[in-house]
């Protein structure tokens, strides 16, 4: 090959080299900016959710709106005072009865799980019952409660609310009791005190902001929850009476008004939305900046392994 | 008795105590994680139970059969439309929020930590809405505009030649609660995704940096490759959601019975299994085969559930699991 061959051949393949270069570069490119584009699609519906429910239920927002009774179906008196406190209600009764498992789940998984494998089994099962649609927790509390006392009540909504709660806190108490080094057990076994007491004492007492965390997030995520409650607590549109009868929650409330044609029921149901969504975007934001201002760089989901359906 | 033997009673007593109250608090932690065990046991069972009639009266005719007929004297009922409109709106919101979810989780990874971060955030805060809020928002403002700005125009364009196009826009159909779904269950994608796609080995990443790839190439040759399995794992998680989504469906699809909630077209009304369990479960009546019928759906839909997610829980935990042995 003489010399300006060569040379010609090189200027080829250098040529061929900056094309494809220019090719790939301009690839990436695109695909950043497709990347770009999904973000901003996801995005833009959590805005337009949260602009509509602010320019629609601001103008419903008033105190009687938030306190008193509903009116007649289409009468045009529109309240969610009833829904308000049943909400509280149930939340209330649900974590009487689904925190301290949930919590001493937690404590079994990080505590005495140590490689045993029914605690392995547990955990896949916890994850697994995180999972199970929220509509069918509803029939089971509807067979387990409502069936068997004959009648439908707080009682049977705060059980379904419960087992939404109780793996969710499990797992995030069993996150964060993880996170406690072994040397603060061995402390406390060398002072001679009981594996009970270590374990209250010291380390739930030094995982309280991951177990806390954990507990507020199962209470957003219960107190959105509809579904179950359709079976359970039924709706009401008078105020709290007895544990034994049906009652009202601000998610059931929002759906009733949904399937009204009017249009203050629509309003109303703004109203509700925008109330129960500030509520619930409190409890993350507060979370998020009092507990979580993270080192990790992980998200909340990541640190507390937390997912589950919504219904 | 000597004093020291009298001693040694009481500290042997106070041993004891102290056994007991120590095995106490293990039996109630164990117990408490035993919970969820028999929960689970419980709930199948009880199932299974209460449907018992209507397994017994249609037999495996309740699985494919379309009659829905809840009149006195007429009962028939077939649960194949719901669990066909179940499969079908999952499937087309798997289609829409898989692509759009590793997208994101993408690109939280490529921007640097003082944008990803707060972007991972937003993100997850669409999984912190309410399910009937979405509903909501589908049902009074998002099913408005789509059906006069996408499904018109695509109904007038190829309604009569193609034939996922046909019948009539009118906004409560299977494509919009698809939609509605796929917004759902993007958070949940994306940040497995992530946690998954983060898990490949930096050498990786770095040796595909070091033969000069670009970014997206990195993706390809490294990221993508390694992390299959996880991935795949994070969409079957995000479909187990679609699977369970009741309220916002519920409020979307438009709630047709029997046979016609085949769904025959893309802007056809339809049902899925939460949703006709949500519509008729409190109308009811327990003498019947009615709720039978439903707590069958229900039990169906519970078995979709589990198996979806011990699926992909495994396809996820194998993931990690191999990060964990890796050396960093």
């Amino acid at each position: 090959m003489s010399f300006e061959e060569r040379q010609q051949k090189r200027a080829q393949i250098r040529s061929m080299f900056r094309s494809n270069v220019r090719r790939r570069l301009l690839v990436d490119k695109i695909v950043i900016g497709v990347v770009v584009a999904c973000a901003l699609i996801a995005i833009i519906p959590l805005f337009w959710i949260l602009g509509t429910a602010v320019y629609g239920g601001l103008p419903a927002l008033s105190w009687a709106f938030l306190t008193e009774e509903p009116g007649a179906v289409g009468s045009g008196e529109i309240s969610i005072g009833p829904a308000i406190q049943g909400t509280l209600i149930i939340i209330g009764l649900s974590s009487l009865i689904g925190l301290p498992i949930g919590v001493m789940g937690g404590v079994y998984l990080a505590e005495f799980g140590q490689g045993s494998r029914l605690a392995k089994q547990i955990r896949f099962y916890m994850d697994v019952f995180m999972q199970i649609p929220s509509i069918v927790i509803g029939i089971f509390a509807f067979l387990a409660v409502v069936l068997i006392l004959g009648h439908f009540s707080v009682w049977a909504g705060a059980f379904a609310l419960s087992l939404i709660m109780f793996p969710i806190v499990a797992r995030s108490t069993e996150e964060a009791m993880r996170m406690v080094p072994w040397t603060y057990r061995e402390a406390g076994a060398a002072l001679g005190l009981s594996k009970a007491v270590v374990t209250m004492r010291v380390v739930l007492s030094h995982a309280k902001k991951g177990i806390l965390t954990g507990i507020l997030l199962s209470i957003s995520r219960v107190g959105g929850e509809t579904a179950p409650l359709i079976m359970t607590i039924l709706g009401s549109s008078v105020f709290f009476e007895d544990l034994d009868t049906p009652m009202d929650a601000l998610p059931l409330r929002i759906w009733r008004f949904s399937l009204q044609p009017y249009d203050e029921a629509r309003m109303a149901g703004w109203g509700a939305a925008l109330t129960l969504v500030l509520v619930i975007f409190a409890i993350h934001v507060g979370v998020r900046y009092f507990f979580l201002r993270d080192r990790s760089g992980k998200s909340l989901s990541e640190t507390l392994r937390l997912r589950r359906h919504r219904g | 008795m000597p004093s020291v033997t009298k001693r040694w009673i009481r500290r042997e007593t106070k041993a004891k105590k102290f056994l007991l109250s120590e095995k106490l608090f293990k039996f109630a932690a164990a117990a408490a994680g035993a919970y969820v065990l028999a929960m689970i046991l419980v709930m199948a069972l009880q199932l299974g139970f209460e449907s018992a009639p209507i397994w017994e009266e249609e037999g495996l005719g309740f699985i494919y059969g379309t009659d829905w007929n809840s009149v006195p004297g007429r009962e028939s009922f077939g649960a194949f439309p719901y669990i066909l409109g179940t499969l079908i709106t999952s499937a087309i919101a798997l289609a829409l929020g898989f692509p759009l979810s590793i997208g994101i989780a993408m690109l939280v990874m490529i921007v640097p930590k003082k944008i990803g971060q707060p972007l991972g955030y937003l993100v997850e805060l669409i999984e912190a809405v309410p399910s009937v809020v979405f509903g909501l928002w589908g049902l009074f403002v998002f099913r408005i505009y789509f059906r006069d700005l996408v499904e018109k125009p695509l109904h007038e364009a190829f309604g009569d030649s193609i034939y996922l196009f046909g019948g009539t826009p009118f906004g409560l159909d299977v494509l919009t609660a698809s939609i509605i779904l796929a917004i759902m269950i993007i958070p949940t994608i994306s940040s497995i995704s992530r946690e998954v796609m983060m898990a490949v080995p930096q050498q990786q990443k770095e040796a595909a940096y070091m033969l000069g790839s670009t970014t997206f190439e990195m993706f390809r040759m490294a990221i993508f490759p390694y992390s299959k399995a996880g991935l795949l794992g994070a969409s079957m998680l995000g479909l187990g959601r679609a699977v369970g989504e009741t309220m916002a469906v519920t409020m979307l699809i438009g709630n047709s019975i029997g046979p016609a909630a085949i769904p025959q077209s893309l802007f056809h009304s339809s049902q899925t299994m939460p949703s006709i369990i949500a519509n008729e479960f409190i109308e009811a009546s327990p003498v019947g085969i009615h709720l039978p019928a439903l707590i069958g759906v229900g039990l169906v839909l519970l078995a979709v559930g589990l198996t979806i997610n011990v699926v992909a829980h495994f396809l996820v935990a194998r993931m990690v699991k191999v990060n964990e042995g890796v050396v960093h």
